[in-house]
C-alpha cells in the first residue's frame, strides 16, 4: 500500500490545530471540482448509519409520540381515538409527575459533577504505565459489567439497617453514628441510590476520559516536563485543556443517563419509598407496561423528550466553544 | 527529592488500592457466592463472611446450572449477536462520524444535531411502537437460488442485531475523538490522491484506536446486557441471550447460589474482552509520552 | 496499521455474511405452523425442570395418542413470562395454547385474546380458583393452585408461650398481637414477623388483600366491577391499613423484609414467616418436625388467603380452536394433573388427582394446603380492570407500609382505579 509516507505517529500538538485556520481548506472546497463528487461520498458514508437511526429510532418514537393524543392501551378491545391532548392535562395535575421531575433534577444535579468527576479522577490514576495497570483498570471497570441482578441484591443487603454500610458506619464512628434504614427512609433513599449508581457507572465514564486522555499528544507532556512544572500544573495547561472534546462528550451523557434514570429504581425501590424516588421514566413504564396506558406513557415520553432537549439545549449554550 | 516522588507514587498507588476495593466487591460476592449453599449465602450476609469462601464450599452450583438453562446455546447467542452488533457498529459509526467530523457535507450540522437527538430517547418508552414496527419490515432470505420475502421479524437473531448497529453515542464518539487529530493529515494524502475512503481507511481509523476500543466495549456492553428487548421480541429457546438465562432461576424458590454462579459464568466473556480491548489504549497516538 | 484495518473491513465484510447467514437459518421455530397441523403452546416454566418436564409428558403422550394434530411446547421464565406474551399479543403473533396468570385471565378475554373454552372436562369438580372465569364463561383453567400460610418452628412458639393456631381455631386479630408481642420479647430476632415485605409486582395483591378482605373490605366492589369507593376506602380498610402499619410501628417486622424470606426464616432471622406452599418442603426438609403450618390470620371476617395460580387458554386467533380445545381437554386428566403436582409440589386441581398425589391425599403431609385452598381462597377480583388495580393496591400498601397517611392514600388509590374503570367504559363488552 502507498501508505509509507503517511505518519504513522504524528506528534502534532492539538493546539497546532489552530494554527492553520481550517477555513483555508473550506473556502475552497466549494469550488473544487470534485466537490459534487466529495457530497456524494460523504452522504454515502453518513448513509448507513442515518437510514438505521431513522428506521429505527425515529420512526418508532414519531409513532409514540402520536399515540400520545390517542387513548390507546396495550390490550383493548375498543378503537383508538384521537382524544387530544388529555393525556397532558392529566399528566400536569398529576402530583407524582411532580415529585418525579424533582427527583430526577436532585439525583442529575449531584451525579453529573461528582460521578464525571470521580470517572475523571480513576482514568487519570490508571492512565500512566505502570506495574499492573492493566489489572487496575479492569477492577475499576467490573462495576459496569456486574449483572445488575447481583448488584441489586448486594446492594439491598448492605442498605439494610443491620447491614453492612451501617456496621461500617458504626465502626468508623466508633459506634456514634447509628444509620438509617437507608432505602426505607424517604430522605435517604434518593442518596443510596445516587451511591449505588455512582459505584456503578463511574467506571463506564471512565473508558470515556481515558480515550480522551489518550488523544493528548504526549509531546506536550514531555514539554512541559522539561519547563519543571507540577503535577497540577501539568493537568491544568495540558490535560484539562486537551480534554476539551472529551468533557462535552461526558457531560451530555451522564445528563442524559442521568435524567433517564429507570433501572436501580426498577429493582432497588420500585419509586418508593412515598415517591421518593421515582423518576420520569419510571413512571413511564409503570403506566405503559403494567398499567397497559399506553398512551398515557407516551405523553410522559415525549414530555420527558422535550425536557431533555432543552436541558441539553442550555447546557450546549454553557459550555459552547468561546472565541 | 527522590524520597519525595517515592512517597507520592506510594500515595498514589494507596488511592488505585482503594479505589479498586470498593470497585470489586460485589464480584468477589458473587463468585463466592456461587460456590455456597442458598441458605449458607443468606447466612453470611451480614458479615464480611459474604465475601470469604468459607462454609459449604463446592462447584455444586454450576453443575447444577447447566441441568436448568441450555446456558452454552445462550452464550453462543450472545457472543454471535454482540460480536456482530459491535463489528458493523464500529464500521457504520465510525465512517458516518468520519464524514460529519472531516468532510465537507452539505447540511452535516442538521444531521449531527438529529442524531445526537436520538441519545435523547430512551428505548424503554421506544420499546412498544418498536415492536410492532419490527413486526411490519420485510424480511428475506435465500432459499436455494430464489428470494423469499416474507413480513415480520419478530423471533430472529437480526431483530436483536441490526435496530443496534447505528449508535448516536458510538457516532458522537468517534466524531469528539476525530476532531482531535489533526486535519492536515487529510490534506496531505488528497494531495497525494488519496481518496476520502481511503483516508477514512488508512489515515484516520489507524490513529483512533481509543476510540475504537471504547466504542467496541460501550456497543458490546449493552448487547451483552440486553434483556428487554429480546424478552419482547424473540419466543424462541434456541435464539434467547444470556440475560433471558438469569430469569430462569427465578422460580418460586429462588436458587441463589444457581444464580450466582450462572451470573459469574456470563460476567467473564464481558471481562475477558475488556482485558482484550483495552490494550488498545496504550498503542495509540500519545501514549508514548506519557510514560513514567 | 494498514493491515490491521484490512482486517477490520474483512472481519465486517465477513460479519455480514455471517448475519445474512444467521437470519437465514435463525427464524425462530416458536410462532407455529398451522398449516403443517402444528399447534404451538407457550407456557411460563422455562427454568422448572420438574414442571416443564411433566408438561410436556402430557404433551408427548397426547402428540402419540393422535396423528392429526402435533403441540408444541415453548417455555419462557415465569418472571417476565407476562411481558414477553403481551409484547406478542401486540404484534399479533400468539400461539393457539398459553399459560396465564389467573388474575389476568378477564383482562384477556376482554381484550379479545382468548376463546371461551368448551371441554369435554366437568370443570365444577375443581377447586373453584383453578377457573377463570369472565362474563359467565370459563376462560382458562390450571392443573394446580397455591396456597399461602403462615410458618414457624413449633419450639420457638412454645418458648414463648404461644399457642399453636389451627384451622378449627385460627389466631384472632388479638391473638396475634399477644403471640408478636411474647417472640418479640424473646429477643432473640429483630424482626418476629416476615410478611415477605420486600415484595414487590403481584406479590404485593396476591399476599395482603387477603388481609384487608379479612378485615371486610375489598380491592373494588364485586358487584359490577364498577368502582372500588366503599371497598378500598372504607372503614374496614383504613382499620386494615392501621392495622398492617402498626405491625411495622411496633417493631413487629421490617417495613422492607429481606430478599428471600424462607430463607431468613430458615437462617432463624424470623419466628413468623407469611409464604406460600412452594416454600413448604423446603422448610420441611430443614426443620422437620418443628416446623409448623398455620393459617392466616382471622382479621374478623375468618382467614382469607388469595387463589388461582397458572392457567391454559385457548386465544381466538387459533385457526384450529377444536385442536386447542381438545388438547386441553386431554391435559386435565386426573392422573396429568397428579403428575404435575408431583412435579411441582402444587395442590393438585381437583379431589381425584389429589387422590393420585401422595401428599396431598388424606393425611398427606401437604393436604392442609389443599384444605386452606378450599375454605380460605377468595380469587382476586375477576375484572378486566384487575392488572390496574393490582399495581395501585401494590403501590397504597408500600406507601402506607412507609408512613402514609391510610385514608387519603386508599383514597387517591380509588380515584385512580375508578378513573380508569371510567375511561374503558366500564370494561364492558
Amino acid at each position: 500500500m502507498a501508505t509509507a509516507h503517511l505518519p504513522t505517529r504524528p506528534r502534532v500538538p492539538a493546539a497546532a490545530e489552530a494554527a492553520i485556520p481550517p477555513s483555508n481548506i473550506r473556502g475552497n472546497a466549494r469550488r473544487r471540482p470534485g466537490f459534487r463528487r466529495d457530497q456524494l461520498t460523504g452522504w454515502g458514508m453518513i448513509a448507513p448509519a442515518a437510514v438505521l437511526l431513522l428506521a429505527f429510532i425515529f420512526i418508532p418514537a414519531i409513532l409514540g409520540f402520536g399515540l400520545a393524543f390517542t387513548n390507546a392501551r396495550l390490550i383493548s378491545p375498543r378503537p383508538v381515538e384521537f382524544v387530544g391532548v388529555d393525556n397532558f392535562a392529566r399528566l400536569f395535575t398529576d402530583p407524582t409527575f411532580y415529585r418525579a421531575l424533582l427527583n430526577v433534577a436532585y439525583f442529575t444535579v449531584v451525579i453529573v459533577p461528582v460521578q464525571s468527576g470521580l470517572a475523571l479522577v480513576m482514568a487519570l490514576l490508571i492512565n500512566k504505565k505502570f506495574r499492573g495497570v492493566n489489572f487496575f483498570r479492569t477492577v475499576y471497570f467490573l462495576p459496569v459489567v456486574t449483572s445488575m441482578v447481583v448488584v441489586s441484591l448486594l446492594w439491598l443487603f448492605m442498605y439494610r439497617k443491620d447491614g453492612l454500610v451501617n456496621e461500617i458506619l458504626s465502626a468508623v464512628s466508633f459506634g456514634l453514628i447509628d444509620g438509617p434504614d437507608w432505602l426505607g427512609d424517604p430522605n435517604t433513599a434518593m442518596p443510596a441510590i445516587i451511591i449505588l449508581s455512582i459505584w456503578q457507572a463511574a467506571g463506564f465514564h471512565m473508558i470515556i476520559w481515558l480515550a480522551g486522555l489518550q488523544g493528548i499528544s504526549g509531546e506536550l507532556y514531555e514539554a512541559a516536563q522539561l519547563d519543571g512544572t507540577s503535577r497540577w500544573q501539568q493537568f491544568r495547561y495540558v490535560t484539562w485543556p486537551g480534554l476539551f472534546h472529551t468533557r462535552s462528550l461526558v457531560l451530555v451523557t451522564i445528563t442524559i443517563q442521568a435524567l433517564g434514570l429507570f433501572d436501580q429504581i426498577s429493582v432497588m425501590t420500585q419509586g418508593g419509598p412515598m415517591d421518593s424516588t421515582t423518576t420520569i421514566i419510571y413512571e413511564a413504564v409503570q403506566s405503559g407496561y403494567r398499567q397497559q396506558e399506553t398512551s398515557y406513557a407516551s405523553a410522559i415520553s415525549l414530555v420527558f423528550f422535550v425536557l431533555v432537549l432543552i436541558v441539553s439545549a442550555v447546557q450546549r449554550y454553557l459550555t459552547r466553544e468561546k472565541d | 527529592m527522590k524520597n519525595q516522588l517515592l512517597l507520592k507514587n506510594a500515595g498514589t498507588m494507596l488511592v488505585r488500592v482503594l479505589f479498586a476495593v470498593v470497585a470489586a466487591f460485589p464480584i468477589v460476592f458473587m463468585l463466592v457466592s456461587s460456590l455456597k449453599p442458598d441458605q449458607q449465602i443468606f447466612g453470611d450476609m451480614s458479615s464480611l463472611a459474604a465475601f470469604l469462601p468459607v462454609g459449604n464450599i463446592s462447584f455444586d452450583n454450576y453443575g447444577a446450572v447447566f441441568d436448568r438453562v441450555p446456558a452454552a446455546r445462550f452464550l453462543l447467542n450472545s457472543v454471535g449477536v454482540s460480536a456482530v452488533t459491535v463489528i458493523l457498529g464500529i464500521f457504520v459509526n465510525s465512517l458516518c462520524a468520519f464524514a460529519l467530523s472531516r468532510m465537507q457535507v452539505r447540511g452535516k450540522k442538521i444531521v449531527f444535531t438529529a442524531i445526537l437527538a436520538t441519545l435523547i430517547v430512551p428505548f424503554q418508552t421506544l420499546a412498544l411502537p418498536l415492536v410492532w414496527w419490527v413486526n411490519q419490515l420485510p424480511y428475506f432470505e435465500l432459499n436455494g437460488f430464489s428470494l423469499e420475502f416474507s413480513k415480520g421479524w419478530l423471533d430472529t437473531y437480526q431483530v436483536q442485531i441490526i435496530p443496534f448497529i447505528a449508535n448516536a453515542f458510538s457516532i458522537y464518539l468517534f466524531h469528539q475523538y476525530f476532531e482531535s487529530i489533526p486535519k492536515e493529515l487529510d490534506e496531505a494524502a488528497r494531495i497525494d490522491g488519496a481518496g476520502w475512503f481511503k483516508i477514512y481507511r488508512q489515515v484516520v481509523m489507524p490513529l483512533a484506536g481509543p476510540a475504537t476500543a471504547t466504542v467496541a466495549i460501550l456497543t458490546f456492553l449493552p448487547a451483552w446486557n440486553s434483556y428487554l428487548w429480546p424478552l419482547m421480541v424473540v419466543q424462541s429457546e434456541e435464539l434467547r441471550p444470556v440475560m433471558i438465562g438469569i430469569q430462569y432461576f427465578f422460580q418460586l424458590n429462588v436458587s441463589w447460589g444457581e444464580v450466582m454462579a450462572y451470573a459469574s459464568l456470563i460476567t467473564v466473556p464481558v471481562v475477558v474482552l475488556f482485558i482484550a480491548f483495552q490494550r488498545s489504549f496504550v498503542n495509540s497516538i500519545a501514549s508514548s509520552g506519557v510514560k513514567g | 496499521m494498514n493491515k490491521k484495518l484490512t482486517k477490520v473491513l474483512a472481519t465486517s465484510i465477513a460479519a455480514v455474511a455471517l448475519t445474512s447467514t444467521l437470519a437465514a437459518c435463525g427464524k425462530g421455530s416458536a410462532s407455529s405452523n398451522e398449516g403443517s397441523g402444528e399447534i404451538a403452546l407457550w407456557t411460563h416454566n422455562a427454568g422448572n425442570p420438574d414442571e416443564l418436564a411433566a408438561v410436556q409428558k402430557i404433551v408427548d403422550s397426547y402428540n402419540g395418542s393422535q396423528d392429526k394434530v402435533k403441540i408444541k411446547v415453548q417455555a419462557f421464565p415465569q418472571d417476565s413470562y407476562n411481558d414477553s406474551v403481551v409484547s406478542a399479543a401486540a404484534a399479533g403473533n400468539l400461539p393457539c395454547i398459553v399459560d396465564i396468570d389467573g388474575p389476568n385471565v378477564p383482562n384477556w378475554a376482554w381484550a379479545g385474546y382468548l376463546a371461551p373454552l368448551e371441554l369435554d372436562t366437568d370443570l365444577s369438580k375443581h377447586l373453584p380458583s383453578t377457573v377463570a372465569e369472565w362474563d359467565g364463561q370459563p376462560y382458562a383453567v390450571g392443573y394446580y393452585d397455591v396456597a399461602l400460610a403462615m410458618m414457624a418452628r413449633a419450639s420457638d412458639l412454645e418458648a414463648a408461650g404461644v399457642r399453636v393456631a389451627t384451622m378449627e381455631q385460627p389466631w384472632t386479630k388479638e391473638e396475634f398481637q399477644d403471640a408478636l408481642t411474647k417472640l418479640k420479647a424473646l429477643g432473640k430476632w429483630e424482626h418476629p414477623l416476615d410478611l415477605g415485605t420486600a415484595g414487590t409486582g403481584e406479590w404485593l395483591p396476591y399476599a395482603y388483600s387477603p388481609f384487608l378482605q379479612s378485615f371486610g373490605g375489598d380491592l373494588v366492589n364485586r358487584d359490577g366491577f364498577q368502582s372500588a369507593e366503599g371497598a378500598l376506602n372504607g372503614d374496614e380498610a383504613v382499620e386494615w391499613a392501621n392495622w398492617f402499619r402498626d405491625l411495622a410501628d411496633q417493631g413487629f417486622m421490617a417495613r422492607k423484609s429481606g430478599k428471600d424470606s424462607t430463607q431468613d426464616f430458615l437462617n432463624n432471622k424470623s419466628a413468623i414467616v407469611y409464604t406460600g406452599s412452594w416454600a413448604a418442603d423446603k422448610a420441611q426438609a430443614a426443620l422437620g418436625d418443628d416446623l409448623v403450618v398455620m393459617p392466616p390470620v382471622d382479621l374478623g371476617e375468618g382467614p382469607k388467603i388469595g387463589g388461582a395460580s397458572w392457567q391454559w387458554g385457548v386465544t381466538s386467533g387459533c385457526s384450529n380452536t377444536e385442536a386447542a380445545m381438545d388438547y386441553l381437554s386431554y391435559s386435565l386428566k386426573p392422573e396429568n394433573i397428579a403428575a404435575v403436582a408431583k412435579a411441582t409440589g402444587a395442590i393438585p386441581a381437583s379431589e381425584e388427582a389429589a387422590a393420585q398425589t401422595p401428599s396431598f391425599a388424606e393425611g398427606g403431609a401437604n393436604r392442609i394446603f389443599m384444605d386452606f385452598s378450599r375454605e380460605y381462597a377468595v380469587m382476586r377480583p375477576e375484572t378486566p380492570a384487575y392488572p390496574f388495580i393490582a399495581t395501585e393496591y401494590g403501590k397504597a400498601v408500600q406507601d402506607i407500609l412507609n408512613g402514609a397517611d391510610p385514608k387519603s392514600t386508599l383514597d387517591s388509590a380509588v380515584k385512580a382505579i375508578d378513573a380508569n374503570i371510567k375511561s374503558n367504559g366500564g370494561y364492558k363488552n
